[in-house]
């Protein structure tokens, strides 16, 4: 198995509720497998995101990605994590402003010391940014930028591959073509996926699917 | 506060009843100076000379001149001397005080100057004989072996300058009882005599130009350490020449109630007569304002066992001595049961 | 946060302009009334060329009529200090000294008879140094600073000069008709009253320098609140996008902007004034020191609070949050309603503003260098320096920019890539507190390479200057020369003779002086230029030397001729330099001087003496002729106090250097505190790729020390114009010397470590911040409900 997240229990420091987010969430993911989950708005799906990339402690329950626990790591170790196996695409604000396409598409696969500039080549072509190499961010619109995001965590070559709405804000035909692009770019790589949305058209998609409520999934 | 008017109110402490209310203590104790003694004999030459043991003295001489214009003109010529302590003492640190004043008065100009001196460096003082005063370019001198009896009078400020020559025609005169002249119910006295016949003649140098002058002056000499006593606010002095030949001197002294009056009576002969509190009366007629000041400017003065009965009136109204102390000093005409000239000085009107 | 800056920025820059006008309105204001107390500026004064005047001569003009007013003047050793004691004759002074009556517990008797007072000023001397006194003192506000003023027969006795007056004053009203002065004491030497005072023509240089140092301190605060300024109403573009989508007339909204700047400025303006306050107050009596040793004036150690100085501080903050308002809300006013705010983070953008910024700088600086020449004068040259200064720091950015990616070009890995890159889109927001800092440490490396090149120079031309062992000053020309002929009988080595006339060369008073031929000048005297065989000229008396301060403002030289006094021309054989002295000066040979002048003092003497003897040699004159101690001064005395007051002198700007240091990093500081809210954006990404906070952390430290490093690379060359500027161009023009530059690298390594510093320091809090950030806070970052 190479997520399972047992019993995770998790509350945010609020001063009018004390109810937990997640209240014993239970999930597994096997590895090249792709999963759906949905929920209502504010149903904690974020929350157990970032939990999973090691961005966030949790208040009781154990996540194990490849049977290593993680509520034990230091912040070191965590942030290794999010260098090596683990890969997270927002629904925005993924780049880095200062760094050309290029720059980023190599930046994180750079930073786990796992570049290959071949993959990168091929990665422009297949994400269609061939001719915008060298543009920063603010010079693209937000489906490239988006692409770019999901290159740049696919160039990583994760075990796991989390994203929260990565298509969010983009329009149905861009968000197919980039979902499309997703599923295909991790099932060549054998990436497990694990994606937040709140579209069940894209959730049909994905070989699971399940919902978040009342802080558990079902 | 100037250095001037500092120390000319220093000596306005000690010439008026001011230094009743601020030192209320100087009355009971002399401080060390002398005090007057009724009996004591003046003697002259010494006594025109100054008498440092004593706190205040003055040289006062005053004339009522007519013009070769045919102006009347009025003069006055004042050194005060003011001890710190009753010493003498030479250099700077002397503590004798000279002060002078000057002043010319026509029937529409005062002219004023004042001087400020230390007695121990030779700028200001008094000798008896020869006899001399000066203060700076000021000066009364006698002609050698003359005792006060021929004078040159000089003095100087800004717009005036006068030079004159006085020769005395009659004795001096000795006021109250031989020179002890009580200034108070309470006993307070000064030295005090007078040569009031002095002919006078000389120049005097006006913006307009010099004038040709010729008339009558009156010289006061007095000497005390504390001659008011406490609730005595001002005075009224009279000089008065009339036409008869007769003079008289008299003075008010002015406190809550009725005053204090003196007066001396010279007769053409020279002859004096002293009259006590009360023979004298004065009493204002008139007043106007003057430096903002109300000063009476028309006196009603009568001496009933003399048989005088006159108004006196100003030549001048703003003959305001605008001195570190200022007082008024000016001419006078004389109307009623005698007519005649002299110079009037009112203190302590504020 | 952008509140606390704008006003925290605004009330510092005002704080040290107003610092620095409160410190010049002050010292004027002193200068004006003690010459206005001195009647110097009002009264003709008589003196004797020979000394002083008898008391006699004083009562012969009085009782001539004239009206003067006696001074007697000296030093005097009050309570371990020395003081300027005035004697005057209260009966005559035209000014007054006592304090009010009210006040005054004090009777003539207590001051005209023995043991008499002193007045002094409160500041003067202090209550608690009144026991130490020999005459009881009464504190009077009447009595100029720095002096001691006392009735004239106290003043003989503490002097120990009886029967003797320094000068007369002749008082404004004189009687009619007087006989001349000349007649009377035709001795003695009648002076106009002095147009215009001495102290404020000699002093404005000084005051000149502390202005500009004043300025600086402003426009490095301006730069501050510039910075925040646009900041605060970048942020703002939200608000008034909306309102103006609401139909809020964009008029009214920049009306109503800068009416809340104006209430800000007014807010900071005056704390600006209480920070003033309190640093002049700090600063002024190490300043009023400097002007009492260097130029003798009067200049009170305490401040008084005076509304020019009021003014002026909260007209500067108006003026300055206007200025740096104004272009923000310019870019407001161009803001259209609809787009995006842009995130202009690439750094793309901000090239081609910097390009601009350089031309600009540029065309500043070519300004700057062309003003001497069109203009000429002191102004000029701070012209020149503005230029120079404001030039570079608009160029600033680019040259960043330039060097970062020249950097980031070489830049091996994903993070030092990251890093150049980042620190290149970051320079934008930083630029402005950059600059304030280039400007912080360029004047530090200007002002501090002039002061060390001159306290060297300085400490050289002592030693060559103060050549002889002993110093006398006699007290009568009498004495002078029965001292004279006592030290030739044998007593030492040679008698070099320092007598000295005034004169008017080249239309300015100058001093003219006398020499023997002596090895001693041969040897010594700290010649610049000088002709051939230029000493054998100076004896044979067909040469003159001048001091430099001549040469340079009239632009003479050796060879050229000079008129040292009506109808007599001389050939210039040498150029002497000549520090601390403002006024021309010359030299020739005695017996020249005494051919051209009458009444040439003879009091002063140099003395040759092998060093070991002259302690005994002093001791022997002061017994022999009963001198005063003070009237021999051993070459070490002299030189110790000539150091120890250009060291005040340098004390302030020193201090005014700090500040501004300062200033400078508390800019950088307040950058990035206002950026904060912006970075966060920027950094939390990299935070999920998998970098830890404390990385991050040390990686924002590093950021600004480089910054502040680079920017400090780039200061040594402007720091060094400006001493250039400073030494060869300011110096000529308000002294009339020019000095040696010397270089300290040592004290640019300091400087330089002391900017990592500031860089470090102004990072800490922001670092700090990031690293005790908790997770969820930079995952908000993220949040969809941005
Ligand atoms: N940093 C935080 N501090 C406090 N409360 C938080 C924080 N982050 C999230 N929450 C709360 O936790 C709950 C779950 O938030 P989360 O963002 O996980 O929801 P979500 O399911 O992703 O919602 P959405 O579909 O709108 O993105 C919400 O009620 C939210 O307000
Ligand atoms: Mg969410």
């Amino acid at each position: 198995m190479l997520l399972d997240v047992q019993n995770v229990t998790k509350t945010y420091p609020v001063a009018d509720s004390t109810r937990p987010v997640l209240d014993g969430a239970c999930l597994t993911l096997g590895a090249g497998e792709t999963l759906a989950l949905t929920g209502e708005s504010g149903s904690g799906k974020s929350t157990l995101l970032h939990l999973v990339s090691a961005l966030d402690g949790f208040d009781s329950g154990e996540i194990l990605l490849d049977g290593m626990a993680m509520s034990p790591l230091s912040d070191v170790q965590k942030a290794a994590l999010r260098r090596g196996p683990v890969a997270l695409v927002f629904q925005q604000l993924n780049l880095i402003p200062s760094l050309t396409v290029l720059q980023n598409l190599a930046f994180h696969a750079r930073l786990g010391g796992r570049e290959d500039p071949r993959q990168i080549a091929g990665l422009v072509d297949r994400l269609g940014l061939a001719g915008l190499e060298n543009r920063y961010p603010e010079q693209l619109s937000g489906g490239q930028q988006q692409r770019v995001a999901i290159g740049r965590a696919i160039a990583l070559r994760p075990r796991l591959l989390l994203a929260d709405e990565p298509t969010g804000n983009l329009d149905e035909t861009t968000s197919d073509a980039v979902l499309d692009l997703m599923l295909d770019l991790v099932r060549g790589a054998g990436t497990a996926l694990f994606l937040v949305t709140h579209s069940p058209r894209i959730a049909a998609r994905m070989d699971r699917h399940l919902v978040l409520k009342n802080g558990r999934i079902t | 506060m100037n250095a001037r008017v500092w120390i000319g109110f220093w000596m306005l402490l000690q010439t008026t009843p001011l230094a009743a209310q601020g030192f209320a203590g100087l009355g009971a104790d002399a401080d060390g100076f002398a005090i007057p003694h009724p009996g004591a004999v003046l003697e002259f030459p010494a006594d025109h000379g100054a008498h440092p043991d004593y706190r205040i003295e003055w040289w006062y001489l005053t004339a009522t001149l007519k013009g070769d214009d045919g102006d009347p003109y009025g003069v006055q010529w004042t050194l005060f001397r003011s001890a710190l302590r009753p010493d003498d003492g030479t250099g700077w640190q002397t503590p004798q005080l000279w002060m002078g004043h000057a002043a010319v008065t026509t029937r529409d100009q005062h002219h004023v100057a004042e001087r400020l001196a230390r007695g121990g460096i030779g700028q200001a003082g008094v000798t008896a004989s020869p006899f001399a005063a000066w203060i700076d370019d000021w000066e009364m001198k006698a002609h050698p072996d003359t005792g006060i009896s021929e004078l040159t009078l000089s003095a100087r400020g800004e717009t005036f300058r006068y030079e004159l020559a006085l020769s005395a025609k009659g004795p001096l005169v000795l006021h109250g009882d031989q020179g002890y002249s009580v200034k108070s119910a309470d006993g307070q006295a000064s030295y005090y005599y007078s040569q009031p016949a002095y002919d006078v003649s000389g120049t005097l140098f006006l913006p307009d130009g010099p004038v040709e002058v010729t008339g009558q002056g009156w010289l006061d000499r007095e000497w005390s350490t504390q001659p008011l006593s406490p609730d005595q606010t001002g005075w009224d002095w009279f000089s008065l020449s009339f036409d008869s030949g007769a003079r008289m001197m008299g003075f008010q002294l002015r406190d809550s109630g009725a005053g204090y009056t003196s007066a001396t009576w010279i007769g053409p002969d020279g002859q004096s007569q002293s009259f006590s509190d009360g023979a004298l009366d004065v009493r204002p007629l008139k007043t106007e304002r003057v430096s903002g000041r109300d000063i009476p400017m028309r006196w009603r003065v009568s001496l009933p066992d003399q048989g005088l009965d006159v108004e006196v009136a100003a030549l001048n109204l703003n003959s305001w001595m605008d001195t570190s102390f200022p007082y008024w000093e000016g001419p006078v005409t004389i109307s009623g049961s005698h007519s005649g000239q002299g110079y009037l000085e009112m203190t302590g009107y504020d | 946060m952008q509140l606390a800056t704008l006003v925290l920025g605004l009330a510092l820059a005002t704080g040290l302009w107003s610092a620095v006008q409160a410190i010049n309105t002050q010292a004027r204001e002193n200068y004006a009334e003690a010459a206005e107390r001195l009647g110097i500026n009002r009264f003709a004064t008589l003196s004797s060329p020979s000394g002083p005047i008898a008391v006699d001569t004083y009562v012969r003009i009085r009782r001539a009529g004239w009206q003067v007013s006696p001074v007697l003047e000296g030093r005097i050793g009050l309570a371990g200090r020395s003081f300027t004691l005035l004697g005057v004759d209260v009966l005559t002074y035209p000014m007054e000294i006592a304090p009010q009556a009210d006040e005054a517990d004090v009777s003539p008797a207590d001051v005209l008879t023995a043991p008499g007072r002193l007045f002094a000023h409160p500041d003067t001397i202090r209550n608690t140094e009144q026991a130490a006194l020999p005459v009881p003192l009464v504190t009077s506000d009447r009595v100029p600073r720095g002096i001691v003023m006392t009735d004239i027969g106290t003043a003989e006795r503490l002097l120990d000069r009886p029967g003797q007056i320094s000068r007369m004053l002749v008082l404004a009203s004189q009687p009619r008709d007087l006989p001349p002065l000349s007649d009377i004491v035709p001795t003695l030497k009648l002076t106009a009253p002095r147009a215009g005072d001495d102290l404020s023509r000699l002093t404005d240089s000084f005051h000149l320098n502390l202005t500009a140092f004043g300025l600086l301190s402003f426009a490095v605060g301006l730069f501050i609140v510039h910075g925040t300024a646009g900041l605060a109403f970048e942020q703002r573009r939200g608000m008034v996008r909306t309102l103006r989508a609401l139909g809020v007339p964009l008029g009214l909204v920049m009306r109503l902007l800068m009416v809340e700047l104006g209430i800000l400025a007014l807010v900071a303006g005056g704390l600006g004034l209480v920070l003033g306050y309190v640093v002049a107050a700090a600063l002024l009596p190490d300043v009023a020191a400097t002007l009492r040793g260097l130029y003798g004036a009067p200049v009170s150690g305490s401040l008084r609070l005076q509304p020019e100085w009021f003014a002026s501080g909260i007209g500067m903050s108006l003026a300055g949050a206007l200025a740096a308002g104004t272009h923000a809300l310019w870019q407001v006013r161009r803001l259209p309603i609809l787009t995006a705010p842009g995130q202009h983070s690439s750094g793309l953008a901000s090239e081609t503003a910097f390009r601009r910024q350089a031309q600009a700088g540029v065309a500043m600086m070519l300004f700057g260098l062309s003003c001497p020449w069109l203009l000429g004068g002191l102004v000029s040259g701070f012209v020149l320096l503005a230029g120079l200064m404001l030039g570079a720091a608009l160029m600033l950015p680019l040259a960043l920019s330039r060097v970062l990616s020249l950097i980031e070009n070489r830049a091996q890995g994903a993070l030092a890539e990251w890093f150049w890159a980042d620190l290149r889109s970051q320079l934008p927001g930083l630029s402005l507190a950059l600059m304030a800092l280039l400007l912080a440490l360029a004047t530090n490396i200007g002002v501090g390479t002039m002061v060390s090149s001159f306290r060297l120079t300085f400490g050289g031309w002592l030693d060559q200057r103060l050549a002889s062992e002993l110093y006398i000053t006699a007290r009568s020309n009498e004495e002078g020369r029965r001292i004279e002929s006592w030290l030739s009988d044998g007593q030492a080595d040679a008698v070099l003779p320092i007598r000295h006339a005034e004169t008017w060369i080249v239309n300015q008073p100058a001093r003219i002086y006398g020499i023997v031929d002596h090895a001693t000048y041969r040897d010594n005297w700290p010649l610049i230029a000088s002709l051939p065989s230029v000493w054998d000229r100076v004896a044979d008396g067909t040469g003159i030397l001048i001091n430099e301060q001549l040469a340079r403002r009239g632009d003479l030289w050796p060879g050229d001729s000079v008129t040292p006094a009506a109808g007599w021309t001389m050939t210039i054989a040498g150029v002497y330099s000549d520090y601390g002295n403002p006024d021309g000066q010359a030299i020739v040979s005695l017996p020249l001087l005494l051919s051209r002048f009458d009444g040439v003092p003879a009091r002063q003497f140099g003395v040759r003496i092998s060093p070991d003897r002259a302690p005994m040699l002093k001791d022997a004159l002061l017994r022999n002729f009963d001198l005063p101690a003070s009237a021999i001064a051993n070459q070490a005395e002299i030189k110790d106090r000539s150091i120890a007051v250009f060291e005040k002198t340098f004390v302030v700007t020193g201090a005014l250097n700090v500040l501004t240091l300062g200033v400078a990093s508390f800019a950088i500081l307040t950058s990035l505190l206002t950026l904060w809210t912006m970075r966060l954006p920027q950094l939390a990404p990299l935070w999920a790729l998998g970098l830890t906070r404390r990385k991050l952390a040390r990686l924002e430290l590093l950021r600004s020390v480089v910054l502040a490093g680079v920017t400090g690379l780039l200061a040594l060359p402007l720091g060094l114009a400006l001493a250039w500027v400073l030494l060869a161009v300011i110096n000529v023009e308000s002294f009339g010397w020019r000095l040696p530059m010397h270089l300290f690298p040592l004290d640019w390594l300091r400087l330089w470590l002391l900017a990592l510093c500031a860089g470090a320091i102004a990072a800490a809090l922001p670092a700090r911040r990031l690293n005790r950030m908790p997770p969820s806070a930079l995952l908000k970052v993220f949040a969809d409900e941005r």
